[in-house]
Formats: C-alpha cells, sequence, structure tokens
C-alpha cells in the first residue's frame, strides 16, 4: 500500500493548523491512485492522545505516534534521528512537512539524514501517470515555477508554507490505526548542542496569516511617522499590520514575522490592503492568494495594480488619514 | 587559542531585477544572463559575524563558494571585507546539482581544511531560497547545526550561546565546538569594503578547485548525478486581476475602500 505521510508539528499540545492544511492535500493525492493509500500522520510529543483525536477529524487512517517526555517540544537534535529510523523502518512513499521555521530545519535534516530529495515551500502538489508525485516550486521570488520530482529516492519529501492549501474536516471522526514509534534514537543524541530551557514566546506581534484583513506597507510609505498612521489603521478594521523587506529594513516595521513574500509569510486574507507597495514578485507571492485586492500607490504605473481587484492613484500619505478620519468621525456610516 | 571559521557564500542573480527573469520559448530554458550576480544579501550576514569572532580571538576566516568560475569576483570582495581566504569550487560536473549533492561537495571541501571550528551561511539564498543547505551541510560533516540564528553569544572560546527565532518566539542553545550555524538578517549588519580592503585583498590567496582537487569526492554524490530531485518543467505563473481604477478625490476614493472592504466581509 501506498504510503502518503504528513508531519504534524505541535506547541504545547496544539497542532499547528498547516498539518490540517497537508493531510487535505496528502488525501488528495492518494486519490490519484486506483487501490487503497495510507495517509499517515507522525507526531512526536510528549503527551499525544488529545492531538490524536483531533487528528482523527481530519481523516488520517494511520497516525504514527513518539511518546515521550524528552520530546514535549520540538529540537532536531532528537526529533531528526527519531524521524530518520521511522522512515528506514517504515519506508513511505512521500513525506510532507510544514515550511514553518521548524519545518525548514527538520525537513533538510530528516532528507540528508535519508539522502533523499526534498522540494521546499511547494505551491503544489499533484500525482503525475506514472505515480510519482510533481512539486511545483518556486524560484526567483516567485517569478518562475518549477516542477521538481524525486524520480529513484524514497520518501518523495516536500515542504509547503502554512496558508498554500485550505484544511478540511471530515464530518465525522474517523477511527485510525495508531503505530508506536521505534525511540531508540534518543539513546544516541548529540549532546554538543543543547537547548537553554524552553521557547520563549513573544505576544505583542498578532500574526499576519490568522488575520482576516491585512494592511501590508510598503516603502512608498516612506516614515515612521507614516508608518504609525498604517498602523492605526490597522487597528480601526481590526486587522494586522504586514511589511516587505525594505520597510524591516528603514526599521518601520518591528518584526521579520510581518514580512510578506516568499522568504516571509504567504497570506490569503480575506482583504488584502496594500499601501505604497510597487509590487514585486516576491512580495506578490506571499498576497496572490487574498480574497480580495486593494491598493493605493501614487505611481500610475506601480505593478501591484496588476495584481489588483480594485486600485488608487494616490498618494498613500494623503489617504492614509483620510481613511483614519472616516471611520473614526463615523462618516463612513452616513454614506453605507 | 584561535578559530578557524569558513563561511559558505552563494553568488546570486540581483534580488532586485527577479522582475526580468524570463523562460525562452524555445529551449524552455530560464533566461537571466541580463541581471547582475551579487553575493547573497544575508550571507555577508555570516561574514561580518566570522571577521568579529576572528578579531576578537584570534584566527582566520576561510570563504568558500561553488560557482561558475566568474565568481571570483565575489570571493575577491569578501576578501575586502576582510575574510583572510577564498577557495572557488568550480567544475561543470558540480551543475545541476540540488542542495543534497551542493552541501555534500561543500562538506567535502571543508573537511579537507584541517581544523575547522565553526561554519557559517545565511539561512536562506535570494534565488532558490529552499534554507536547506545549512542544514544537510551539518548532517554530512556530521556536525551540530542550527538554522535561523539570530543571536550569537560567546561563552568562551569554546562554548556559544546561540538563539534561534521560530514564529511567534525563540529558544536559546548551548553550542560546543565545531558548530553550522545559519544565520538571519537581524544577527549584524555587513560593513563596507575599504579601500585599504580592495588593496590587502589582492595580496590574498584564492584556491581555484575542480573535482579534482576535492579528495575522496564520490562522482555520484555531486552534481546534477548526485541529485535525489530533478527539475521537470518551468513556467511563469500568472498572477493577474481585472484591476478596476478608483476615481475620485481623496475622501471619494477612501469611502470607495472602506465600501469595498465591508463587501469583502470585514466588520468594523
Amino acid at each position: 500500500m501506498k504510503k502518503i505521510w504528513i508531519y504534524v508539528e505541535e506547541y504545547q499540545g496544539r497542532i499547528n493548523k498547516v498539518a490540517f492544511e497537508l493531510i487535505a492535500k496528502a488525501k488528495e493525492l492518494g486519490d490519484a491512485y486506483l487501490e487503497p493509500v495510507e495517509i499517515g500522520a507522525v507526531l512526536l510529543s510528549n503527551n499525544a492522545a488529545d492531538s490524536i483525536e483531533v487528528l482523527e477529524l481530519y481523516g488520517v487512517t494511520d497516525v504514527y505516534v513518539g511518546e515521550n517526555c524528552r520530546l514535549g517540544e520540538y529540537c532536531h537534535t532528537t526529533y531528526a534521528p527519531v524521524l530518520a529510523d521511522l522512515i528506514k523502518e517504515e519506508d513511505p512513499d512521500v513525506f510532507l512537512f510544514g515550511a514553518t521555521q521548524v519545518g525548514s530545519e527538520l525537513a533538510p535534516t530528516v532528507a540528508a539524514r535519508v539522502r533523499t530529495g526534498l522540494a521546499a515551500h511547494c505551491v503544489n502538489l499533484r500525482i503525475d501517470e506514472g505515480g510519482m508525485m510533481v512539486a511545483d516550486v518556486p524560484a526567483f521570488g516567485g517569478k518562475i515555477i518549477g516542477e521538481i520530482l524525486v524520480p529513484t529516492k524514497r520518501p518523495q519529501m516536500a515542504s509547503v508554507k502554512p496558508g498554500v492549501f485550505t484544511a478540511k474536516e471530515c464530518g465525522l471522526p474517523q477511527a485510525s490505526r495508531i503505530h508506536k514509534i521505534n525511540l531508540c534514537a534518543l539513546d544516541r543524541v548529540d549532546l554538543r548542542l543543547v537547548p537553554q530551557g524552553t521557547f520563549v514566546a513573544n505576544t505583542s506581534v498578532k500574526p499576519i496569516e490568522d488575520a482576516d484583513i491585512v494592511l501590508a506597507g510598503g516603502y512608498g510609505l516612506g516614515s515612521q511617522e507614516n508608518w504609525q498612521k498604517l498602523v492605526e489603521l490597522a487597528e480601526l478594521l481590526g486587522g494586522a499590520v504586514g511589511s516587505t523587506r525594505p520597510c524591516l529594513d528603514e526599521g518601520w516595521a518591528d518584526s521579520e514575522e510581518t514580512m510578506i513574500g516568499t522568504s516571509g509569510k504567504s497570506i490569503r486574507p480575506k482583504v488584502y490592503l496594500g499601501f505604497g507597495i510597487s509590487g514585486a514578485t516576491h512580495h506578490v507571492c506571499g498576497m496572490k492568494d487574498a480574497n480580495l485586492v486593494i491598493t493605493v500607490n501614487k505611481d500610475q504605473k506601480a505593478g501591484i495594480f496588476g495584481v489588483s481587484d480594485y486600485y488608487a492613484v494616490s498618494d498613500v500619505n494623503e489617504i492614509l488619514p483620510v481613511l483614519i478620519e472616516l471611520i473614526k468621525s463615523n462618516k463612513i456610516n452616513q454614506y453605507f | 587559542m584561535s578559530l578557524h571559521i569558513v563561511v559558505c557564500l552563494k553568488p546570486v542573480p540581483d534580488p532586485d531585477c527577479y522582475d526580468q527573469v524570463t523562460i525562452d520559448p524555445n529551449t524552455k530554458r530560464i533566461v537571466r544572463e541580463n541581471i547582475p550576480m551579487v553575493i547573497n544579501a544575508v550571507d555577508k550576514v555570516a561574514l561580518e559575524e566570522a571577521l568579529q569572532l576572528r578579531d576578537a580571538f584570534g584566527g582566520k576566516v576561510t570563504v568558500v563558494t561553488m560557482s561558475l568560475p566568474s565568481a571570483k569576483k565575489h570571493l575577491l570582495e569578501a576578501l575586502a571585507m576582510g575574510a583572510d581566504e577564498g577557495i572557488l569550487l568550480t567544475d561543470a560536473s558540480f551543475g545541476g546539482a540540488d542542495t543534497l549533492a551542493t552541501s555534500y561537495t561543500l562538506s567535502k571541501t571543508i573537511q579537507q581544511l584541517g581544523r575547522v571550528d565553526l561554519v557559517l551561511l545565511g539561512n536562506e539564498s535570494a534565488d532558490g531560497a529552499t534554507c536547506q543547505v545549512p542544514s544537510q551541510l551539518g548532517e554530512w560533516l556530521g556536525l551540530p547545526h542550527l538554522w535561523n540564528v539570530f543571536s550569537v553569544e560567546p561563552m568562551d572560546e569554546r562554548v556559544f550561546l546561540l538563539k534561534t527565532k521560530y514564529e511567534n518566539g525563540h529558544k536559546e542553545w548551548r553550542g560546543e565546538l565545531p558548530l553550522v550555524l545559519a544565520v538571519s538578517r537581524e544577527l549584524v549588519k555587513p560593513r563596507h569594503i575599504s579601500a585599504m580592503g580592495i588593496i590587502k585583498a589582492k595580496n590574498k590567496p584564492i584556491a581555484i578547485l575542480n573535482k579534482e582537487g576535492v579528495n575522496d569526492l564520490q562522482e555520484e554524490c555531486i552534481g546534477l548525478v548526485g541529485s535525489p530531485t530533478q527539475p521537470g518543467e518551468i513556467m511563469i505563473p500568472d498572477m493577474s486581476r481585472s484591476g478596476e481604477r478608483l476615481e475620485g478625490s481623496c475622501e471619494e476614493m477612501g469611502l470607495q475602500i472602506l465600501e469595498k472592504i465591508r463587501a469583502g466581509g470585514i466588520v468594523f
């Protein structure tokens, strides 16, 4: 039986939603085969029971569980050897990872250990006529999409950024086969590099990938002062603020976590608002899946207009105060 | 005691010009010859960190790149920044290497440099942006490795305190040298090149190695042959939308924008 696996990233008992997105895609890949296919979720945890129940809601057929007090928090020095052993024992055909910060370290480490191929940051996956997985991978900031195949080595590995695929719950929970993962590898963990304490959370930044509306600011905003107006408007609209690389370099945006684009976050909010954004390909790749795109730029030829549903040719520094005032004065409700 | 630090650099087409990348309709190959090559920006962050550690503890910094013969100018740039020696790996048979074959070739080169205490790289390249080479290099070398390091604090010459970044927080590590570290942009700001640096660079050694110059290199592990991933078709994705222009005064446009936002399902 073909085995299509996904890696479940868990933190303090909560599953990262990219796992559910990967399960949905894994099932779709499985449908390409005529025979039944194993959809396996791989979970390393110190307390797996609740997460297994949640995974069953998304329709995995098998769950591989490594439960141990030393697996309570992600650490590649413990996780990678366990996963490499598991792959050697079970020989899966496909193994998908979320291209989160954890996945960006763990997946290549595992791939190197088992000497297989890993396609990075895929924007689509499919099975070809020969039964092989084809991964569409962006390069040059997303300007080019290239197919990547892993013809001879197994598993065929791929990483996918959160938000690229859509999660689907399957009405009723489906009982899955539970497999215990062999944890012998924990006896030979490299101790030259060890974590000091646990993960330190930064709660001050609202994650842009969870927001219904994202207000993205570009270099065209021109100053820290104008950036603050964007932040104010975002608060009035209940949205999150996103940025481009130059705004981070200028120090207007305060966190890399706000950056939208190929080397940042991929978002798919209900509404994306872009202010002073030129529309460089690597940014567009991170926002192209928004439901509605509205942009403002004073440059009539701004590339961003070509990927917008609506656009206004205007100086962002004039229109931002107007938008703030329209909401604050409640004038908006007098019109509609 | 002193440190021997190796920094891996990648020349990439200038990211500011990616909008000019096209596909030749006949050969189906990527056309990027018109785009100037630059050192991948975050690799310079790795180099700066290496230079500061060397200046603090003594030792030397070796820069390594695997690229075309023309990449010698990027090594010269790194030497002008302050690196001590350069190695250019260049051979037609290295071509088409994926991250596993690239990291293998780099690892074999690093292994013949004698004692190496630290290997530093940028956390991703602008062109391929897979983020995979650093971790895979660590695996080939059999050394502990960390990705996305934004703070490097030596406790002494052999033990470093490190911080790595995650989506909404960070984690601290204690690492004994030798280590492989992939650094992020916020670690340190790379220095500018001085005139004196350029003059000094001319007298610093650059070794140009082909595959025979690397000891114990398994042919089946290098280049396209040694790459478990193989490329298929390439295309330029269409991301365009209809683009209706909003007209009127600032206030009129503002009202239309807010109206569209509400219609898009946002309550405010």
